[in-house]
């Protein structure tokens, strides 16, 4: 049964090592055997997927705009426009202005030349705080600051796109984008909103987004393998990936009303807190599995795993119980990216119910193959650390039908 | 016997449990007792050398067991202390509250003192490659856990037993409001009937008091710390940099009347709009604060001459004070000169994460106590701003129904409207 306020998703915009844009994502996903973008040596021992080359002046017409943000922000902002553009909403000035935001962030980037001119210095000298005093006062460029804020994406997007209905950062890791997309879907299902921009981006290209992981040792080291193939394997699991996710989610009734293409609508979308260190994670993500009320029959999933040893293994554990599920787990592709993970589950899950046909294995040791168009899609963001969540992508019922 | 649904046929949400932390103290009972005596909590920082810095006075908190371990455990002390007054001032338990948590936080990063630790722990390699082979080789989850954005809503679910996934979030100085903003929408969604939000902040490092020195966005006159922070006055020159915490526990007022709790105000209305001009400076005719505070009043369903009084967001900022002005007299008009406007960042400076929060918390005391606390420092009132900022002593006042505003750095502006009755 449809309902005038189903939340649809009209608009959605990728980036990752791929390539950019829906299409170019499908393309390349639906390739059998297609090869992951890698670099192992900037960062060696770390393998990371790198940012493709992107014009930015394409969304972010404005050079002043360009260099008051660094490249993450500039990454999340041009995403935001691609989806804005896909949806039909972009340079429209009523839409952005009635437009809600909220967007999954993390931070942007350190000056690393001068943090490591401290780090230097502070061998030889014992006073460090007074050191830390004189270096940044004269080092650090006075707008870096706001260029590297979590909530200056968002802001960013209002300055440069002109939404502006209202403007909310959700920081957490992955856990921000699972929230991001339920809260968007909440607010629109209960009629405080029409239409929300949401996701997030993760610019893995700065020492200091591999030092959040490789802190507790997350991140994988040695030749490069899928994200099922990691446990045992040198390092924690993790290969990062330069990326990002928005959707223009909207009321059904919106959409129809401006005459929209629907890629999908959203089922339920539901999260966790697990606490991992009881050992829970898998009996949670098994019991969010039975409140997205999957149905008999085979069923696409699309998991957001990060490869991180505990969680994948957990994830896998909840997901091959059930094998009915045929997992696609797309950061073998792209690499983890971390706040934008799930709403890039979720795009991934809505391209393959819009086109109606499944993506082929991406690992052909460990997934089954899926055939038919799939109806439903499942998507799935398990924290490398902590948090989790899951959302059902339905294909987009027709008015009366 | 009360109206449990408001004027859009939502659930009332009311104020069970109040708790806050600022440089003038733990508790409401002290912050109370200082704020209405017009004493200030800022003063000279000790925290860190002040050597090269062009600012050298803060509101931070000092006096917390964390207070000197860096940005994440000062916020979780901050967080949890104040969520403690809370939850047991609305009577609940304390390790099994049951509803969501939405915590407003600064955004983190590695510490510098762990960055020299890491660092100094080694001498093979330098810069990045050093930092990173050294953190492979850790083996306790402490430092990550500083890093990673979730920990301290993570802990905080653990220590009070929220439901589900905790949202953290950060709409800069705008945060502590909307986290009362989501727990808000939650109970009128039906969400839950409770809900737990707390803005928090103790991230006044050295390098955060420089980012904002270098924007030129904080108070430079450090001879009489107190002194400092004078909104609304001809002579301000900048915010003061400042830590604290606030929390509330919410609740639908049908599910805290049903359990017999004391109602300590109502959340009526929550506005907010983002604004597309600069990073750091409004738009010139105020239009995005404008229609911020008329989205609360129009959600909290009040004309504008229902409101007593207004809990300013008030930085003592050249640009925010003026903006702000700007766009009270053009939502109140002709009774902006006559309705109490006050600035709490006066005497507890600017709290950033935490200030919406906070500031929510005083509104709701100075409903129940009847007294509205003053704006400090007003000793040379800026022409241009004609305002009744209940000038350096308290005033007492019947104040039904108070607008606290929130303007944050990012063009993102949040308005609440709360009161004392329920309808």
């Amino acid at each position: 049964m449809s309902s005038p306020r189903d939340v649809v998703i009209t608009g959605i915009g990728l980036v990752s090592s791929l390539g950019e844009g829906p299409d170019a994502h499908w393309q390349q996903l639906t390739r059998p055997g297609v090869e992951p973008v890698l670099d192992a040596t900037r960062f060696a021992p770390y393998t990371i997927h790198p940012l493709p080359e992107i014009d930015w002046n394409l969304q972010i017409a404005k050079r002043g705009d360009q260099r008051q943000m660094e490249t993450w922000q500039r990454l999340g902002t041009y995403v935001a426009g691609l989806a804005l553009d896909d949806a039909g909403i972009k340079g429209n000035d009523e839409l952005c202005a009635t437009m809600d935001m909220v967007v999954a962030a993390g931070g942007g980037e350190r000056d690393e030349a001068v943090d490591s001119a401290i780090l230097a210095a502070s061998e030889s000298r014992n006073d460090r705080d007074v050191l830390l005093n004189e270096k940044l006062t004269t080092e650090l460029r006075p707008t870096l600051f706001l260029a590297q804020l979590s909530n200056l994406l968002a802001g960013n997007i209002s300055i440069v796109h002109k939404v502006t209905g209202s403007s909310r950062t959700f920081m957490g890791e992955e856990g921000a984008g699972v929230s991001a997309v339920e809260t968007a879907t909440a607010r629109i299902r209960s009629g405080q909103s029409t239409h929300v921009l949401v996701g997030g981006a993760f610019q893995t290209e700065h020492s200091d987004m591999l030092l959040g992981y490789e802190l507790a040792g997350y991140l994988h080291r040695g030749p490069w393998r899928p994200v099922w193939q990691r446990q045992g394997a040198e390092g924690g699991g993790v290969v990062t990936g330069s990326g990002g996710a928005f959707l223009v989610l909207e009321q059904r009734e919106h959409a129809q009303s401006r005459g929209r293409k629907i890629y999908a609508e959203l089922g339920p979308v539901v999260s966790g807190r697990a606490r991992r260190r009881r050992g829970e994670l898998s009996a949670d993500i098994a019991a969010l599995l039975k409140q997205t009320a999957l149905r008999a029959g085979e069923l696409l999933t699309i998991s957001g795993a990060s490869g991180a040893h505990a969680a994948t293994a957990a994830e896998k554990a909840a997901l091959d119980a059930n094998p009915a599920l045929a997992v696609r787990a797309f950061s073998t592709l792209t690499g983890h990216m971390k706040e934008a993970q799930f709403p890039f589950a979720v795009a991934l899950a809505a391209l393959a119910v819009d086109r109606k046909a499944s993506y082929p294995v991406f690992d052909a040791t460990v997934e089954q193959p899926f055939g038919g168009a799939p109806s439903s899609v499942l998507a799935t963001s398990i924290g490398y650390h902590q948090f989790e969540g899951l959302g059902l992508i339905k294909a987009a019922q027709s008015e009366g039908k | 016997m009360a109206n449990l649904r408001d004027h859009m046929g939502r659930p009332i949400v009311a104020v069970t449990g109040i708790g806050v932390v600022t440089s003038l103290g733990v508790g409401k009972a002290d912050n109370w007792a200082a704020l209405t005596s017009g004493k200030s909590g800022i003063h000279p920082i000790t925290r860190f050398p002040v050597d090269h810095l062009n600012t050298r006075i803060s509101g931070m908190v000092d006096f917390l067991p964390s207070s000197s371990k860096g940005a994440s455990p000062l916020t979780y002390e901050l967080a949890e202390t104040a969520a403690q007054e809370a939850v047991s001032e609305a009577g609940l338990d304390s390790g099994d509250f049951g509803g969501p948590l939405f915590l407003a936080s600064p955004p983190v990063e590695l510490d510098w003192a762990d960055r020299f630790s890491l660092y100094n722990s080694d001498n093979k390699e330098s810069g990045s490659e050093r930092l990173l082979r050294v953190a492979r080789g850790l083996k306790e989850l402490g430092i990550f856990e500083t890093t990673q954005f979730g920990s301290i809503a993570d802990r905080l679910a653990d220590r009070f037993g929220t439901r589900g996934l905790p949202i953290t979030l950060s709409t800069a100085c705008a945060s502590g409001a909307t986290a009362i903003q989501l727990g808000v929408e939650a109970i009128r969604r039906g969400e839950c009937d409770k809900a737990l939000s707390i803005g928090a902040d103790g991230s006044a490092t050295a390098e955060a008091l420089i980012r904002f020195s270098l924007l030129s966005a904080l108070s430079t006159h450090n001879d009489i710390p107190e002194k400092a922070s004078k909104p609304f006055s001809k002579d301000r020159d900048g915010f003061v940099l400042a830590e604290g915490s606030g929390a509330l526990v919410l609740e639908s007022l049908e599910a805290a009347l049903a359990r017999g709790a004391t109602i300590l105000g109502i959340m009526r209305g929550c506005g907010e709009k983002a604004d597309d001009f600069h990073r750091t400076r409004s738009k010139p005719d105020g239009s995005p604060a404008i229609a911020a505070v008329r989205a609360a009043l129009a959600d909290a369903g009040l004309s504008e001459d229902e409101i007593d009084y207004v809990n300013a967001h008030g930085t003592s900022t050249p640009e925010n004070d003026k903006m702000e002005h700007l766009s009270l007299s053009t939502v109140f008009g002709e009774r902006i000169g006559s309705m109490p406007i006050s600035s709490n960042k006066s005497m507890i400076g600017h709290t950033l994460s935490a200030a919406g929060a906070v500031e929510a918390a005083f509104s709701l005391m100075t409903m129940r106590e009847s007294v509205i606390p003053p704006t400090i420092n007003y000793d040379n009132p800026d022409p241009a701003i004609v305002l009744d900022v209940v000038p350096n002593r308290k005033r007492n006042a019947e104040v039904g129904t108070v607008l606290s505003n929130s303007f944050g750095f990012g063009g993102q502006n949040t308005c609440l409207v709360m009161a004392r009755e329920p309808v």
